[in-house]
């Protein structure tokens, strides 16, 4: 897992895409856009809500989601991850147990499973999403996974759990999802990220932890809440010279009101995107060459809401060429 | 001092000036109500947490630093969060899971002279755990099995859940060993510090666990307890026989820990709801980490922990909020010719450009755009701040800076806002 990476499919093409990122990037965002851009380019998509805020449904104003996966839009599919409804699945479809809803109570049972096997409540969630992609229910599974810090903890799992597990039917269930974690035309991991310092960071720390540690390929970097450019170099210069005393002035008497506010925002507005331009530079230089990097513009008129997740569809489907 | 374990005496050799210090931080402080100042006088732990992105790591830094140079207290700032966020704030290179004093050469190339001392520390899951079981073994034996056990391994260093605990885990052991006034802790994100709330709970409950019994009993007489049979097929079928036996071997190797750590993770708890134990909610303005904020601080309230202010943060300046702002922007936009031909001569007389008119229109155009842009964010955040459901006792607001902040001067100028 070292080097540079082989080639991966163009990220609509995957069957099974985690979207992960610092929290408050708009990790939840970019999932929820790029589960709509497929869903309108005519695949059969299930986005998985892994953190289990229960949000996900607002970003398609569609009512909370549960275990069970519903169609909030055409073609477009939302379930929210619940490790314990999984795992009775899980002994229901492989090991043909039926009882299941009476041994004991199986919320305790399995409370203590999961906390006693480590890696049990990743595994669950893991296996649930790579059992959807094998059994191509869907064309493409969407995951709005754990924040960075928690995702590698993750995509490992099923690694750790054979490293310790030799024989049995986990070791042969971990073997198949690390068959497909492990193909980059399968499966692939997004890092959201904007262009401010510590996001930056992560996002390189979370790359290079992704290569070492898990058997996942990192298939695109999408830098969120880019900046527009206001001025070229020129148009800088002017905007410089309006800004002393004499041309304010002026200004100031023509439109009959204080403009010193709106320079002000302009000149906020200037530094801000500088700033982080030179963080974009940052993440460019440390993540590997082959992976591509998508820009998505800030969004001023809304924060969030299916029109945003409608406007970041379209600019991510820009972004990928279509 | 709620818990002591004759091992938390351990470093005896603490100086003087601390415990001096320690009683004028604790003592009935006279600090005013209702400013960060006075809670960072009057608590000894105070606990960062809020969504992600909103800058909580900055801010906690900043709370630290503001309270090592000026109240004179020895602070330690802890961060918890997986990523190396607090190195970065504090313009530190690879600092662990040891306390890393930040020189005095930092605070005065920041052109700062502290009166206390500030600590720094990160937490590293995996050498948190082992210095746990170090502590906790009954003897070298015991100690040295659980460390070289492939669970153990696992479970210290790779996965998420451990994380949590391990990090109130430490909180605990060094505020027990009464070598810092203040302890400022950064947590992970939201709804990861709700999982932090309930590690130590979760961790008592998980090791007096009647399952947890079932477990070690000896393999051959599992099968013939009616009640636990199911238990053990199941767990077989799913597991395998080898790996159960392996949590078996674990879990009777920790079985002499069993009572020090069901102990420990009560008074861990024991600490969070203490008197001296604050929590500040960071957030910003905008409306899905706010919610979340809030979410948290109803959280705290019906666990009876203490909230002890709300920082609103990356706040926008005021000058974007006024209705003639938005009057003058409309006026540059839809006349932006004609200004552009008025203001050809003196833009061309004060230098830089050679005053060309479509030039003068654009930038003109494009400045007023621009404020209209952030106007509209700044009038969302306005009326954000107005349906806060939450009435802390502190509501600081910090401006959004237009540089990151990533040193000391960058903190102390944060922490000078949130300060009053």
């Amino acid at each position: 897992m070292t080097g540079a990476q082989a080639p991966s499919s163009p990220l609509v093409d995957l069957k099974l895409v985690f979207v992960t990122g610092k929290g408050g990037v708009g990790k939840t965002t970019v999932a929820s856009a790029l589960a709509l851009l497929a869903s309108l380019r005519g695949k059969r998509v299930l986005i998985c809500e892994v953190d289990a805020k229960g949000d996900v449904a607002g970003f398609y104003e569609a009512p909370p989601t549960g275990f069970r996966e519903r169609e909030i839009l055409p073609g477009l599919f939302a379930m929210t991850m619940d490790t314990e409804a999984s795992l009775r699945e899980y002994l229901k479809l492989q090991l043909r147990i039926p009882v299941v809803g009476r041994i004991g109570p199986l919320a305790k049972a399995f409370d203590f499973v999961a906390t006693a096997a480590p890696g049990v409540r990743e595994i669950l969630t893991v296996g649930k999403l790579c059992y959807e992609a094998r059994e191509r229910h869907f064309d493409l599974v969407v995951v709005d996974a754990p924040a960075s810090g928690h995702i590698i903890g993750q995509l490992a799992a099923p690694q750790a759990i054979n490293d310790l597990v030799k024989v049995g039917l986990i070791r042969s269930q971990t073997d198949w999802m690390l068959k497909i974690l492990s193909d980059p035309h399968s499966t692939g991991l997004v890092a959201v990220c904007t262009p401010e310092e510590m996001p930056v960071n992560e996002t390189i720390e979370l790359a290079r932890r992704v290569r070492e540690e898990t058997t996942v390929q990192l298939s695109a970097v999408v830098v969120n809440r880019v900046l527009p450019e206001l001025f070229g170099r020129q148009e800088e210069a002017v905007f410089h010279a309006l800004g002393e005393p004499e041309p304010l002035g002026l200004l100031n008497e023509l439109v009959n009101a204080n403009a010193g506010p709106l320079l002000d925002a302009a000149r906020l507005a200037v530094t801000m995107r500088r700033t982080r331009t030179t963080h974009l530079e940052v993440l460019r230089r440390g993540i590997d060459e082959s992976v591509p990097m998508l820009y998505l513009p800030y969004l001023f008129t809304r924060s969030h809401g299916l029109r945003t997740t409608r406007q970041v569809a379209a600019s991510l489907g820009e972004e990928l060429g279509y | 001092m709620a818990v002591s374990s004759g091992r938390s005496q351990r470093r005896s050799s603490a100086d003087p000036s601390t415990r001096a210090g320690k009683g004028r931080a604790t003592g009935t402080s006279s600090a005013a109500k209702g400013s960060i100042d006075g809670l960072l006088a009057t608590k000894e732990i105070v606990v960062a947490c809020g969504p992600g992105g909103v800058g909580k790591t900055t801010t906690a830094a900043a709370a630290a630093v503001m309270a090592a140079v000026r109240h004179g207290s020895k602070v330690l700032v802890l961060t918890v969060d997986p990523a190396k966020r607090l190195a970065d704030a504090l313009g530190l290179d690879g600092i662990g899971n040891t306390e890393h004093r930040v020189s005095d050469d930092a605070f005065r190339a920041a052109g700062l002279k502290p009166r206390g001392q500030l600590w720094a520390a990160m937490l590293d899951t995996k050498e948190s755990w082992d210095e746990l079981i170090r502590r906790q073994a009954p003897d070298e034996q015991s100690r040295d099995e659980i460390l070289a056990n492939p669970l153990y391994q696992n479970i210290s260093g790779k996965f998420v859940q451990s994380h949590d605990y391990i990090a109130m885990e430490r909180l605990f052991e060094i505020h027990a060993e009464g070598d810092y006034d203040l302890i400022v802790v950064d947590t992970p994100p939201t709804r990861n510090a709700l999982d932090f709330l309930d590690a130590p709970q979760r961790m008592a409950d998980f090791f007096s666990s009647r399952l947890l019994r079932w477990l070690i009993v000896p393999y051959r007489s599992r099968l013939v307890n009616v009640a636990t049979k199911p238990f053990y097929q199941i767990a077989d079928r799913i597991l395998g026989t080898e790996f159960l036996a392996d949590i078996s071997e674990f879990f009777i190797l920790f079985q002499s820990m069993y009572d020090g750590f069901v102990e420990r993770s009560e008074s861990v708890g024991r600490l969070l709801s203490d008197r001296r134990t604050t929590f500040v909610v960071v957030s910003t303005l905008e409306a899905v980490p706010l919610r979340e904020a809030e979410f948290f601080a109803e959280q705290l309230a019906s666990r009876k922990l203490h909230l002890g202010a709300i920082v609103l943060n990356k706040v926008l300046p005021d000058y974007l909020r006024g209705s003639e702002g938005a009057a003058a922007a409309e006026s540059l936009r839809d006349r932006a010719d004609e200004l552009a031909v008025q203001l050809g001569p003196v833009v061309a007389a004060a230098g830089a450009a050679p005053g060309d008119r479509g030039q003068i229109a654009r930038v003109l155009t494009e400045v007023a755009d621009s404020y209209l842009n952030f106007q509209m964010v700044a009038l969302r955040e306005m009326e954000e701040r107005s349906l806060l459901s939450v009435a802390p006792d502190v509501l600081a607001t910090v401006p959004f800076f237009d540089t990151d902040i990533f040193d000391l001067a960058g903190l102390v100028r944060l922490g000078e806002q949130i300060w009053e």
